[in-house]
């Protein structure tokens, strides 16, 4: 299946969760936040939900704001 | 002498509140909240690349211990705004937000009847939002009517520099919310428009690119502390009434030659 992740198309082969996801890209121990088709997805939920096709996910950190 | 307040349920120690976006480096960042010591830093999210660049920016605002205010900046639409609220308050652990829902490229000005839904949904998330505005009246009134008890109404658009543009509407804010916490919110460009907004009785000042783009940041950040403080003290100490005549500063009573007759020696 295809998602995409900060708009950029990622293959998946087989299934997978946020958790998952987070580990396998490189965000495990950071402090992240996420949403699923731009609805916010709480971190303890991040076990239990498996990725869909076409799901697009967003990962964002704290960053310098006005 | 300390000036302690509570600005919702967060009680802080300064009125100014600093942003922390376009320094030229960490280190210019890290010496103007030093010299600023702000009531509270305002902060955003922005997508995270594995390289961890976020967790950098966070373990400097983290040591100064100081309150952070999550924005929602270059939200353009409801959802946008209210899921990225919740993103905040997740990483930030604070129900404050900072909801901008912008309206217009060119001014950056809020879209009001966005940034009203937006306020109704977050606040019956548990949200304390702190609502960028314009300095409509009307406005005013419906988000209190939501439930805000911060109004943050714009002194210019942001990052202009123009200071406080229509001084009337501000001062029609103060007055006919007298209860209510007002920051006056973007384009603040010289301490002397911070101390304007604090001479007319405001509570708090939030800038950002007055600073950050200053020759010298860290100075400027000084010296719009130190405009906070006398806008807030000449207000608390009233200022006199301005009338169209002068009238003498030293006592005319037993002056010398006083109503002397002219020729009489």
């Amino acid at each position: 299946m295809q998602i995409t992740l900060n708009s950029n198309a990622l293959e998946i082969e087989g299934t997978i969760s946020i958790s998952n996801l987070l580990m396998c890209k490189g965000y495990k121990d950071k402090l992240v936040a996420v949403a699923v088709n731009g609805e916010f997805m709480p971190r303890e939920n991040y076990d239990g939900y498996i990725l869909q096709d076409k799901d697009s996910v967003e990962i964002v950190a704290p960053m310098q704001g006005g | 002498m300390s000036d302690k307040w509570q600005i919702g349920k967060t009680e802080i120690s300064s009125r100014l509140f600093l942003g922390t976006a376009s320094y030229p480096s960490p280190d210019i960042l890290r010496a103007s909240i030093e010299a600023a010591q702000p009531g509270l830093i305002t902060v955003s999210l922005r997508r995270e690349n594995a390289a961890g660049k976020g967790q950098a920016f966070w373990d400097i605002i983290k040591g100064f211990n100081i309150p952070v205010l999550p924005n929602t900046a270059s939200c353009y639409g409801v959802d946008e705004a209210v899921t990225t609220a919740q993103m905040a308050r997740e990483i930030f652990e604070t129900n404050r937000i900072k909801l901008e829902v912008i309206g217009d490229d060119y001014t950056l000005q809020p879209d009001i009847y966005g940034l009203l839904e937006a306020t109704q949904k977050l606040i019956k998330l548990g949200f304390e939002v702190y609502p960028y505005m314009t300095d409509d009246l009307v406005l005013a009134q419906r988000l209190v009517d939501l439930g805000c008890n911060i109004l943050m109404p714009w002194g210019a658009p942001i990052g202009s520099g123009r200071g406080l543009n229509n001084i009337y509407a501000l001062k029609q804010l103060r007055e006919r919310f007298p209860d209510k916490t007002l920051v006056i919110d973007a384009g603040l460009g010289a301490p002397s428009h911070a101390s304007a907004a604090m001479e007319i009785g405001y509570d708090a000042v939030l800038l950002n690119t007055a600073v950050a783009k200053a020759g010298d940041p860290a100075m400027m950040a000084g010296a719009f502390a130190g405009a906070v403080k006398a806008g807030r003290d000449a207000y608390l100490s009233g200022i006199i009434a301005k009338q169209d005549s002068a009238t003498p500063s030293t006592p005319l009573l037993d002056k010398p030659f006083w109503h002397q007759e002219k020729g009489s020696g």
